[in-house]
């Protein structure tokens, strides 16, 4: 074993051993609970770290490749690696988590109980940064399930009042999309020859034209359902506003910030490169659903009255960008996406740490009941809310900006190779425009309500504390990184410009 | 010298006195001695069948018997003293602890 | 980006290749990156800094003014356009550099902007010095001015758009500066908006150029060359283009139909109004249509066309509206829009249009930034902005009075300041042209100009005080700036004047250098024009107090007038409510019943159908199981009468039994 073929399991099994160690401690130590949280993803994120500081981004294909035999009985086999397009991603995983952690410091809803909370969070660590780099779709669903349960408990336990309703919807809702996505798995492992869930292998027949264009069109079919119940796709999004607004605050941000990006990841490495007829074939109908999400999801945020509803609507909207540039199947529209992933990772999970503080101030989420005025008794929380949200909002020279911008570029033109229709995907590109204003209009008016105007008398007295300093550490990054991708968005776009380039030339583009 | 005959009519007269003994008698010593007589009354048999056929084995059969007689009063007697213990009498009529 | 910029250092330190070109041209990087790293400097350490952070940001804006001229001054000397770039990022086929693109042009803007920022700032030290976010209007400031001059030297359309919305969002910030009022807030946001509005069509314009050169670039020169050679693009995608970049004008230069927000935007701090939204973020909509002349030429004339007819409504139709404000700053807002106006209507015109154009747009940011800057320094003395409680001040503020005197004669083009020499270029170059009807628009727009710039200058300084306390002259930080840009305002005409050479047609043009020439019986067509406007504003307002005397005569008129033609109250209860209240609440609606209703309704369904399904486990299989099971038990309950516990029934029974048996056997054998 050396470190190029393990560092991907120490790291990304490193929280889960963590939990287990956790498990062990007694009850009553709440701070060494804790502390052993944020340690244990620290170490991790520097894993992590190492791991993208050692990568080669001028090489082709996959690193820190390990590949041995798991079950045999069906050929599915231990195989992970990352590339490009999983990088950023993982390292966001890690980085959201510790960060999570450093929150939990201080804010741990009730009903308490630390151990399970802290043990939950690093349980799903390791199923989210396990999905980015699985390369067997056995593994890949082991890894996608596995983070169906903690979350689920974060939610029913550690939510807020409807909290049972919530979780019950978004695990239903996600189960249902994964037993279409298992089946869709399972079709391709018989199809394929050598029988085979090896996504490479599987990449390659297809390549070969081993899946007939009505098969792939099928499983297609399936395994799109299950990512798209998980992105969420229009009209299969209303689990996330409840499963958001119910959740704990940290639950919020890694549901927003890593989960949403575990189903548009699947279709980059797995819908698009093994079932690539079908993708194509799908493309418009992808883009059309991107678009009405876009636009649809801005309306509905400008209605809502919970703050931190709104917040998750947006995130509906935001992903209709990532998949309308994922729809393009063009290298600037996938490459668009997972920059889009990223910073919609980095600024919603801001935005729902923002959120939180300042639920936990308030007690309330209602917009109407906080009334205005923050600025005047919070300036700094409230400077660091608006400088998220227009951010959110896609201003260039902030994070957001990017995937925006250039997902609606490639739908300028996009691949019309594969014959996508430039004249449709003009009109979503229009409906996308619209899209940005409503979206600027909603934050701003957001803004309004809640930031600007006189402070309602009723919180005068109100002890309502200004940013603490374990927000400050666990935020900082974040702020910053929104700044630097947006001034610097090759920092993103310089990992992904390879494996995407390789991505599109099995369309033959 | 006995006649055949006549042995196994007395002994049949006793069994069927042991036998009504056992079903009429409500008194569980009453019972228990009602049983000993049935078993004396095939004791009787088995010495004159023996004695009949010139074969020692039914002597044999016939001191097992008495054996086994004196353990089973010994134990029933125990379970007669026990039941009265419990219940402050010995009627077996009030006794159905067998009942499904 | 303007971090980017930064690298540029090392890709200029060594450029034998441009050993002729000035250390400040290669240095321009530097002028937008200072005020950059000023606003960021101010931002955190601006509150323990002395002066609140102020004298960094003027520091950083003079340092890039003084550049600004050595820039200038390379292209005074008649240097050649410069260009120098640096990989930004690639995305597929996409390379992006940050770049800098230097010509007569952008030298010209880089001197407007630094300068009048400069002046701004200086002035906001006296003007702000008692507000609560006094280091927080200085990150702002710093950070548009940087923002500005990152679209002013932008060599490619994405940096241009990065620095044009951060310019945006400023503009939003310092609109709603004062925050605390509802009005403020809402001003804020309606700007924000309605640019936005125009700026997706640019956006989507900005495309149309990269995909000209295959998305290969996005380079503005290169762009607009693949644009103008023509080759595989059509001239109706070209003409699309141009309209959709023109949106970006429509929008940020408050043209009409996008012009609503201007007004509304004067709810911002004055010297805000002054630098943004008169001298140059509002400019900068010119300043595209400028920097991409290429594209509009090429196009079908057709798009030029269109592009004059925006501009001619918006001239006439806003200058009208300046008439009916009572707010003095509105009454500069409209005379902005309609400024503005005269500026695109120059460029429709074709290359000799363009330096016009560009020619006011430098003019007007001086002698605009002064009016704004001056009508500030009255608010400031009077704590109000309408002109009912002003009146009088001539005695009481006379260096505001004078200067702003200067200012408004400017503005209504009066011999020798410097309106006078931009406008009647216009004038020329649309007889030249032989647009005719443009040219009495102008003409027309002019006298317009110069009755409400009369009115304004008589309600405010002339007759009697109307307000309350007594009003004095400001600080000299308020009036140092006012002395200043009062004397940029008298001499920068001269730069255009035909009579000194126009060298001004040497530095900012298309194709070859512009020849201004004289036509007599137009400058003093123009000038009468002029006089005639300001002579009947002094007649009509000398006497005025209280009512306007204007409105009774006007009637029904005045009413549209001061409902602005009923154009903001038709967007707001055709657009802004529908779309906010009604149209969001239906799609909530939507959501709610039908999409989750369908979710729901499918928990339902399967929740029922578990029932059903439970209801026949309970009743009909395990009915059968219990059913035998139950009758095991009946038949069991019959026997178990047979089951006394009474040992003697038993007995009884075997006993019976044997009879049974031992007759059956008996009878067997």
């Amino acid at each position: 074993m050396t470190w190029e073929n393990s560092a991907i399991t120490i790291t990304t099994l490193l929280p889960l051993v963590g939990a287990l160690v956790i498990a062990l401690v007694p009850k009553g130590q709440d701070r060494l609970i804790r502390g052993l949280g944020v340690a244990v993803t620290g170490v991790a994120l520097v894993l992590a770290a190492a791991i993208a500081v050692g990568f080669d981004y001028a090489a082709p294909g996959l690193q820190y490749v390990l590949d041995v035999r798991w079950i045999d009985a069906i050929d599915a086999r231990y195989h992970v690696g990352i590339d490009g397009i999983s990088m950023p991603l993982y390292v966001l995983t890690f980085l959201l988590s510790f960060l999570c952690a450093i929150y939990t410091w201080r804010y741990l809803p009730s009903p308490g109980r630390p151990k399970a909370f802290v043990a939950l969070m690093l349980l799903l660590e390791t199923g989210m940064a396990g999905t980015f780099v699985a390369f067997d779709l056995i593994l890949f669903f082991v890894f996608w399930e596995l983070v169906l349960v903690p979350m689920y408990f974060l939610i029913g336990i550690w939510g807020s009042d409807n909290r049972e309703y919530a979780a019950i919807k978004f695990f239903l809702f996600t189960l249902f999309g994964s037993i279409f996505m298992l089946l869709g798995f399972l079709a391709m492992y018989f199809r394929s020859e050598p029988h085979t869930f090896d996504i490479l292998e599987l990449q390659a027949f297809a390549q070969a034209g081993g899946f007939s264009r009505g098969f792939q069109v099928v499983v297609f079919g399936a395994v799109a359902l299950g990512l798209a119940v998980k992105v969420p796709m229009w009209p299969l999004h209303t689990w996330l506003p409840d499963a958001h607004t119910e959740a704990p605050t940290i639950g919020s941000v890694l549901l927003a910030g890593i989960m949403l990006k575990m189903g548009t990841y699947g279709f980059v490495r797995i819908a698009l490169p093994l079932l690539p007829d079908a993708a194509s074939a799908y493309a418009p109908w992808i883009g059309l659903l991107a678009a009405i999400a876009i636009v649809y999801a801005a309306l509905a945020c400008l209605a809502q009255r919970d703050l931190k509803r709104l917040i998750a609507f947006s995130s509906v909207g935001h992903m209709g960008f990532v998949m309308l540039g994922i729809a393009t199947m063009t290298e600037i529209g996938i490459q668009a996406a997972i920059f889009g992933m990223v910073a919609h990772g980095v600024i919603t999970g801001m935005l729902f740490f923002c959120v939180g503080s300042i639920y936990d101030r308030y007690h309330t989420r209602q917009i109407a009941e906080i009334g205005g005025g923050m600025l005047q008794k919070m300036p700094k929380l409230g400077s660091t809310f608006a400088y998220v949200a227009i951010a959110s909002l896609g201003l260039p020279g902030l994070a957001g900006f990017w995937g925006e911008v250039m997902a609606l570029l490639a739908s300028f033109r996009p691949n019309e190779t594969l014959g996508l229709d430039p004249g449709l995907f003009r009109v979503f590109m229009v409906m996308g425009g619209i899209g940005t204003i409503l979206t600027a209009g909603y934050f701003l008016w957001m803004l309004q309500r809640v930031n600007m105007g006189v402070l309602p008398d009723r919180w005068r007295e109100a002890p309502l504390a200004d940013t603490l300093a374990i927000e400050w550490v666990s935020w900082t990054p974040l702020l910053a990184l929104i700044l630097v991708l947006g001034l610097y968005p090759r920092l993103v776009f310089g990992m992904t410009d390879e494996p995407v380039a390789a991505l599109m030339s099995l369309f033959g583009g | 010298m006995v006649r055949l005959p006549l042995v196994l009519l007395f002994s049949a007269v006793l069994f069927s006195a042991g036998v009504y003994g056992v079903l009429a008698r409500r008194n569980a010593v009453m019972v228990l001695m009602a049983i000993e007589l049935m078993l004396n009354a095939v004791n009787v048999n088995l010495v004159a069948f023996a004695t009949a056929l010139r074969d020692v084995v039914g002597q044999v059969f016939a001191l097992f018997v008495i054996a086994v007689a004196a353990a089973e009063v010994g134990i029933g007697l125990a379970i007669v003293i026990l039941l009265y213990r419990t219940r402050e009498s010995i009627n077996v009529d009030e006794v159905n602890l067998l009942r499904w | 980006m303007v971090g980017a910029l930064g690298i540029l250092a090392a890709e200029t330190a060594g450029a034998p290749a441009h050993a002729d070109v000035s250390w400040f041209v290669r240095s321009a990087w530097l002028v937008p990156l200072l005020p950059f790293l000023a606003a960021g400097l101010i931002l955190f350490l601006g509150k323990r800094s002395p002066g609140g952070g102020a004298p960094w940001g003027i520091g950083a804006v003079g340092a890039s003014f003084v550049l600004s001229l050595g820039v200038l001054w390379h292209v005074v000397q008649g240097g050649a356009a410069y260009e120098a770039s640096i990989p930004w990022f690639a995305i597929g086929p996409l390379h992006v550099e940050a770049g800098i693109l230097i010509d007569g042009l952008a030298a010209v803007m880089l001197v407007v902007v630094t300068s009048i920022s400069l002046m701004v700032q200086v002035y906001s030290l006296g003007y702000m010095h008692a507000d609560q976010r006094f280091t927080w209007f200085y990150v702002v400031l710093s950070l548009f001015t940087a923002a500005m001059l990152v679209v002013v030297v932008s060599n490619n359309v994405v940096q241009l758009l990065v620095g044009w919305e951060i310019m945006g969002v400023c503009s939003y910030l310092l609109i709603g500066h004062w925050w605390e009022e509802h009005e403020n807030s809402s001003a804020a946001i309606k700007a924000f908006i309605t640019t936005r509005i125009g700026d997706v069509p640019m956006i989507f314009g900005f495309f149309a150029l990269i995909a000209a050169t295959g998305f290969a670039t996005a380079n503005i020169r290169e762009t607009t060359h693949a644009i103008a050679e023509g080759g595989e693009v059509s001239t109706a995608f070209l003409a699309i283009a141009a309209l959709l970049l023109f949106g970006g004008t429509i929008g940020k230069s408050a043209q009409f139909p996008l012009h609503v927000w201007l007004p509304d935007a004067m709810a911002g701090p004055t010297p805000v109004s002054a630098l943004i939204h008169a001298a140059t973020m509002v400019a900068a909509g010119v300043y595209l249509v400028g920097r991409l002349f290429e594209v509009f030429v090429a196009a079908d004339p057709a798009v030029l066309t269109t592009v004059s007819v925006v501009a001619a409504i918006t001239m006439l139709g806003a200058a009208l509206l300046a008439i009916a404000q009572d707010d003095i700053k509105r009454v500069l807002a409209y005379s902005t829009l309609s400024q503005l106006a005269y500026m695109v209507a120059g460029l429709s015109l074709g290359e000799e249009g363009f330096t016009a154009g560009f020619f006011h747009l430098f003019t007007h940011a001086f002698f605009k930034a002064l009016l704004f800057l001056a009508a500030g320094s009255v608010i400031h003395a009077v704590h109000s902005n309408s002109m009912r409680e002003m009146g009088g001040l001539r005695g009481s503020m006379p260096v505001t009075f004078r200067t702003m005197l200067i200012g408004a004669l400017a503005l209504a083009g009066v011999v020798p300041l410097a309106g006078f020499w931009s406008k009647d270029e216009l004038l020329v170059v649309a007889y030249d042209t032989g647009t005719t009807w443009l040219f009495w628009l102008f003409l027309a727009t002019a006298v317009v100009t110069a009755l409400y710039t009369t009115r304004m200058i008589v309600l405010t300084f002339f007759g009697s005080y109307r307000g309350q306390g007594h009003p004095h002259e400001s600080p000299p930080s308020m009036a140092g700036p006012l002395v200043a840009l009062a004397a940029a305002t008298a001499v920068v005409g001269f730069l255009g004047a035909p009579q000194l050479g126009a060298v001004f047609g040497k530095w900012v043009y298309v194709g070859h250098p512009h020849e201004a020439h004289v036509v007599p019986w137009i400058a003093v067509l123009s000038t009468a024009g002029a006089l005639a406007g300001i002579a009947v504003g002094w007649l009509v307002y000398r006497d005025a107090r209280g009512v306007d005397p204007l409105a009774a005569r006007l009637g029904p008129l005045w009413r549209v007038l001061e409902r602005r033609y009923y154009i903001d109250d038709l967007y707001m209860a055709a657009v802004v409510l529908p779309v906010r209240d009604r149209l969001s609440a239906a799609v909530v609606w939507v959501d709610r019943h039908v999409i989750d209703g369908a979710v729901n309704g499918a928990a339902w369904v399967t929740r029922g159908l578990a029932r059903l399904v439970a209801w026949v486990d309970r009743h009909v299989v395990d009915g059968a199981v219990n059913g035998l099971g139950g009758l095991t038990g009946s038949s069991g309950g019959l026997l178990r009468y047979l089951q006394s516990g009474n040992v003697q029934w038993y007995a009884v029974m075997l006993f019976v039994g044997v009879i049974a048996l031992t007759v059956v056997f008996i009878r067997i054998v």
